[in-house]
């Protein structure tokens, strides 16, 4: 129901939104909570297990029942909090949890069955049969468990993310936080103040007051006036700082688009990390129910909620309102509801001595020790002494006292401290360092404290920026807080602690009854504090029920650890940008488009895409072209982008000398203008990666990396460099990205480069030749990975399209053509030329039979390790190639002919396959024990995943050419 | 986290790739026994406290550092290069 | 054989939404000089006929349209200007290697801290600043060119992605201002 002349809502603007397919109207600035509380709507959810009715309970993020499902154009979002949700025209949102509509709830039988439901339930009940397990029991629990649904496709919304950085933090716009804004802000600090809500205030919105002579409001607004003047001060509302972290971070999501229709680019939400020098926490408190027999009847809410909805909103949440609450504090809701015009039916204090002045009826020493209402609140039972009264009432604000917002001091596994005075926890001062809690938030709940601790905080960190302010602190309030803890109230029935994951204090004593006794199993026993608010309205209460039933005190009981986010948030926010192709760069070559135009689909290596094949009309299969693109290279000309190989571009006079560090081999003897097969290990022994290396001038070589391996090289190289020879004369960078460079492989590769050079080479196999190449200064190799006669011509890159299509289009002329990574890979496979899918990390030099690449002339990283017993033998894996008739595939195992298959009698696997059209069978390249010395023999490989069982032939790897004649031709 | 590059200065961890302990710069002479490979290599401390380890300036300036901090405190005391420390 | 037609890698590609521009640059020859130990005064002396020295670290300077960068330990790149012989430095052409995309106008410093683990306000990157941070997964040098201009180098095959990065933040920007309450 609304109320005139009160709330900051703006009445001249109303909204239209829809809750469960029916239509409404709130105001520009209502919260759903607070607009469906003023069309008088209090059934808003079902609990999780019981799926009991639920209403609206508190006016922030902490709010446990009034989690809905908010219905957009593009996504669905769960669990949304109806208390945060501001409306908009056009806002869909519907209840959750619910089988059938929200009032007749099919679930609710669970109810009715809680005898049988209590903690431990699952545990204790889906053990056995264990067959049951899969088929059965997991199925219907999944069903039934989980709060709301998603829409089933892809979110397309747009979510954001970003960086700012800050000398001061101020988290939480109250009296404190923006008395320490104000403080940091005037002093020239750089200052960032985050906000949750969508109005700056605090509490001072809700519970009025004045400062310095002010109305509170007046006093807020002009505060925030100076500050939204000041160039230094950074204001962001909408924005719940969710987490703490090393040296000064700290990560926090704004809610940028979700209070209106979404429109493109507009970002739901930004995830930003905060780096702050210092940081002042003034997130103030959360009130805390008391569990009573029934007390989540829809209706009963905190008093400060009340409070909120009345004096934000204006709205009262019923006709007769009652107070069941443990401080003075809280006496402030019923004055301000009676001088709206609402009726008090009553007001219950359990404190003896507490004041009766209020002009309604006060029942003090007295409890609320029932209630009744199906769907909402119509009366509550009262115990005042031996006497039961009941009163009609279809309101209950209630209040057990307050808890500090801790939560963040928490983050880096800093406890917190009990204090007996206001039976909370509050923060431990330093268990985050550069961060100071104030104001309620550190147990200062009046006005005046918060002020002044505010002030305090931001002076400290003025004065530890090296700058200089006076502000005053103004006057306000300062009433003592006293209150009577009280958690539980006695009783016999159901009484709830956590609202949201329906655990009650009867649970939590079983928890205590069964074992259960250390707060960290209670709480997976109950799972009371798992639900979306984390325990914020029932941590405290359930752990002093706990230590009620175990006999110990609060302190010693102790708390659970409060992790991070202090609030959900959407990994579509903290992944913002990286799904699908934002995962990762995508890396283009410069025949990328060309390659396109030619119809060649375009796998992903690494970063990079590279075409896989080019296929030709009629070819219906990746394999005939594959076959076409092999043949045309043994027999005419093929050309391959290679550009992806890594480039290092080393110079020095000790260039050489590094060379033969990080080589296994020997490069300081390489001539100049020659080209070198180059083996790289780790420390360990095992092969890092392999490529060649190629000297341009007497202190200048180029060396190339796989293209799996060349961040990793580089790493190497830089670690190698800088740990063990940074005094040598010698310096490197990587060039990859500097050249576009192509392979020429085939019988007719010579004609074909040297149709393009300006003057014609005569290179050696393993030369290296500056060239002249339509107009441009490049370089010419005559290396091979195809082992036909091979040359691989480089310009700078921005010439690579351009070369790229014009050695395509000559190669076609001469029965040639471009290939792709299919084709590429057989043609490797059938010369048995390895790549990482050999050298993945766990084979040494022995293992590819290239021991005799270490010198024993020098010493080289990895060669003790690779010397050590184990890493060489016949016990070992070792390189070979096998050949069959039939498909076989990388992955399968390898057995001997006849032996049982298992893990035991395991002989090695393979790594690489392919068609060969050229030899016309099946070949791999695989890892076989003592395998060189078995060549000839017969293995079976076995592959259960794809189901292939074949006999393969064990063969030398390089099965074309083996004496390499095409490749010196 | 952030660490302080004594080139780039302050800088978020996400710009650095971590190693493991300075032990890998201690690497052992040319034929030194097989014990002090494996030691090198392999056998590593576990400190709840003061601790070196190597981390790399992937993003920023290709310097290895040496980074001194503590594994309780997570207190970052010193941040070296590599290459120009001391013995 | 015809001359072969460079291209780079966005074809100057130019961009505007809302206050903020976004554009390929040609920044001419870059190139890399490493220094070799014990050379620093060689290549000062070397430098100096170009009217530039080595440049201090997360800095650049600019010296009539030649700018020196600073890129590492003992390690610069020289943009706009052909690289003087260098005896004691590895020099290597870089000059293809990089793309380069000027982001500039009001709002500029916004749209990178979308990507940029870095502050990059004036009074912590003043102009002259030069760093090597990320933009997103992508190494990149950052140039801070004007109080809203900045210069980013990225690796040339990865021009694509870094344009689109920088335009989604840009649209992004734009809505929010164009929905502020």
């Amino acid at each position: 129901m609304r109320v005139d002349g009160k709330g900051l809502i703006d009445r001249t603007k109303p909204v239209r939104f829809r809750f469960d397919g029916k239509d409404y109207a709130g105001y520009k600035g209502d919260t759903l909570a607070s607009a469906l509380l003023a069309n008088d709507v209090r059934l808003v959810g079902r609990s999780f297990k019981y799926h009991r009715p639920r209403g609206v309970l508190t006016a922030g993020s902490e709010e446990p029942n009034a989690l809905v499902e908010v219905v957009g154009p593009s996504n669905q979002t769960p669990n949304v909090r109806a208390t945060m949700q501001e409306v908009f025209e056009g806002l869909v949102a519907q209840s959750q949890n619910r089988l059938g509509s929200l009032r007749f709830d099919l679930m609710a039988v669970n109810d009715y069955l809680s005898p049988f439901l209590s903690a431990g339930f699952y545990y204790k009940t889906f053990m056995w049969p264990r067959a049951f397990w899969e088929g059965l029991y997991e199925p219907l629990i999944r069903r039934a468990a989980g709060l709301g649904s998603l829409s089933g496709k892809h979110d397309e919304g747009t979510y954001e993310k970003a960086f700012a950085f800050c000398d001061v933090l101020v988290i939480g716009s109250g009296p404190a936080g923006l008395m320490a804004a104000l403080t940091a802000g005037r002093a020239g600090a750089d200052v960032i103040l985050c906000e949750e809500s969508h109005v700056l205030g605090g509490r001072l919105l809700s519970d009025g007051g004045t400062i310095g002579g002010q109305p509170a409001g007046e006093w807020v607004a002009s505060v925030l006036a100076e500050l939204q003047a000041l160039p230094n001060v950074r204001i962001m509302a909408r924005t719940t700082v969710t987490g703490a972290y090393d040296h000064g971070t700290y990560g926090a999501l704004e809610r940028v688009g979700l209070h209106k229709p979404a429109r493109p680019n507009l970002p739901r939400e930004c995830f930003w990390r905060i780096v702050a020098k210092h940081a002042v926490l003034a997130a103030g408190a959360l009130e805390r129910p008391v569990a009573f027999e029934n007390n989540d009847r829809p209706g009963i809410m905190m008093a400060s909620a009340v409070r909120t909805y009345l004096n934000r909103y204006g709205v009262v949440p019923g006709k007769r309102v009652t107070l069941f609450a443990n401080t003075d504090q809280a006496r402030g809701v019923a004055r301000e509801l009676m001088a709206a015009g609402v009726t008090m039916a009553a007001i219950i204090d359990p404190r003896p001595d507490a004041s009766a002045v209020e002009d309604c009826p006060v029942h003090v020493g007295a409890e609320v020790v029932g209630s009744r209402g199906r769907l909402g609140l119509s009366g509550i039972q009262v115990r005042k002494g031996s006497e039961i009264i009941e009163i009609e009432t279809d309101c209950l604000a209630m209040s057990g006292g307050w808890n500090p917002t801790i939560h963040l001091t928490c983050h880096m596994n800093g406890r917190p401290r009990w204090s007996e005075d206001l039976a909370a926890f509050v923060p431990m001062e330093g268990a985050v360092p550069g961060l100071v809690a104030v104001g309620a938030a550190n147990g200062s709940f009046s006005t005046h404290g918060a002020l002044a601790t505010g002030h305090a905080a931001g002076m400290k960190a003025v004065e530890a920026l090296g700058r200089k302010v006076s502000v005053p602190v103004p006057e306000a309030e300062d009433m003592p807080y006293r209150l009577k803890a009280l958690w539980a109230v006695e009783g016999k029935g159901r009484a709830w602690l956590d609202f949201a994951n329906d655990v009650t204090t009867k649970d939590v004593k079983l928890a205590a009854q069964e074992g259960f006794r250390s707060v960290e199993h209670m709480k997976r026993y109950t799972t009371q504090g798992m639900a979306p608010d984390q325990g914020k309205n029932s941590n405290v209460a359930a752990l002093a029920v706990l230590a009620d039933a175990t006999g110990r005190g609060i302190a010693e009981t102790g708390v659970t650890t409060f992790r991070p986010p202090y609030t959900p948030v959407s990994i579509a926010a903290m992944g913002a940008g990286g799904r699908a192709e934002g995962f990762a760069p995508q890396r283009f070559l410069t025949s990328d488009q060309a390659s396109r135009d030619r119809g060649a689909p375009m796998i992903e290596a690494g970063l990079w895409y590279r075409p896989s094949y080019f296929p030709k009309p009629g070819e219906t299969t990746w394999r005939e072209a594959c076959d076409r693109e092999v043949n045309m290279v043994r027999q005419a000309v093929g050309v391959a982008d290679v550009s992806t190989l890594g480039k290092i571009d080393i110079q020095g006079r000790d260039a050489g000398k590094f060379l033969d560090f990080v080589y296994t081999n020997t490069f300081s003897t390489l001539p100049v203008g020659r080209v070198r097969y180059g083996l790289m290990l780790r420390e360990d022994g095992l092969v890092l990666d392999d490529g060649t290396s190629a000297r341009l001038g007497e202190n200048h070589y180029l060396m190339t990396t796989t293209t799996a391996a060349a961040g990793l090289v580089m790493r190497h190289l830089d670690f190698v460099h800088q740990a063990f020879c940074a005094d040598w004369q010698v310096r490197f960078i990587s060039v990859t990205e500097s050249w576009a460079q192509f392979a020429v492989a085939g019988p007719k590769a010579r004609g074909l480069v040297n149709s393009f050079l300006e003057t014609p080479v005569e290179l050696p196999f393993m030369g290296v030749a500056p060239v002249r190449i339509g107009g441009v200064d490049g370089r010419l190799f005559r290396i091979s990975f195809s082992g036909e006669e091979g040359y691989e011509l480089a310009v700078p890159t921005r010439y690579g399209e351009a070369l790229f299509r014009d050695l395509v289009a000559r190669a076609e002329t001469m029965g040639g053509g471009p290939y792709g990574m299919e084709a590429l890979n057989v043609l490797r496979i059938e010369k048995g030329f390895i790549t990482h899918a050999e050298i993945h990390g766990r084979v040494t030099a022995h293992d590819i039979g290239m021991e005799k690449m270490v010198s024993a002339k020098k010493d080289c990283i990895g060669k003790a390790a690779a010397t050590r017993p184990g890493m060489w033998g016949p016990e070992r894996e070792q390189l070979v190639g096998l050949k069959a008739s039939a498909p076989i595939s990388a992955g399968a195992h390898l057995f001997v002919p006849g032996a049982e298959v298992h893990r035991e009698t395991d002989q090695g696997y393979v790594t690489s396959i392919c068609w060969s059209p050229t030899v016309g069978a099946w070949l791999g390249l695989g890892f076989l024990k003592d395998g060189r010395a078995r060549l000839g023999e017969k293995v079976r490989l076995v592959d259960h995943l794809r189901g292939l069982d074949v006999i393969c032939e064990v063969c030398h790897p390089v099965f074309h050419d083996p004496d390499g004649e095409k490749l010196r031709a | 986290m952030r660490l302080t590059c004594p080139l780039c200065g302050e800088r978020d961890r996400r710009e650095f790739y971590y190693c493991g302990a300075e032990d890998y710069l201690h690497r052992p002479a040319e034929g030194a026994p097989l014990a002090e490979w494996d030691n090198y290599l392999h056998l590593r401390d576990n400190p709840a406290g003061v601790t070196k380890d190597l981390w790399y300036h992937e993003a920023g300036c290709s310097q290895w550092l040496m980074v001194t901090r503590n594994t309780v405190t997570h207190e970052i005391s010193a941040v070296e290069l590599v290459a120009e420390r001391k013995a | 054989m015809p001359e072969l037609i460079a291209k780079s890698a966005l074809e100057g590609r130019e961009l505007t939404v809302g206050t903020v521009t976004l554009a390929e640059v040609d920044v001419g020859p870059i190139t890399s000089i490493a220094v070799f130990p014990g050379g620093a005064k060689a290549v000062a002396k070397g430098l100096k006929a170009l009217g530039l020295a080595m440049p201090e670290p997360n800095s650049f300077t600019e010296k009539k349209g030649a700018r020196i960068v600073w890129t590492g330990r003992e390690q610069a790149f020289l943009l706009g200007a052909d690289c003087p012989a260098l005896e004691s430095a590895a020099v290597t052409d870089q000059s293809d290697g990089w793309a380069v995309l000027s982001v500039s106008g009001a709002g500029a410093v916004d749209v990178l801290a979308r990507w940029v683990p870095l502050d990059l306000r004036l009074g912590a990157c003043p102009v002259g600043g030069a760093v090597r941070t990320q933009l997103n997964h992508m190494n990149v040098v950052i140039l801070r060119t004007g109080d809203h201009a900045f210069e980013i180098m990225v690796f040339r095959s990865m021009a694509r992605t870094a344009w689109h990065e920088v335009e989604s933040a840009m649209h992004m920007l734009a809505a929010r201002s164009a929905t502020k309450i």
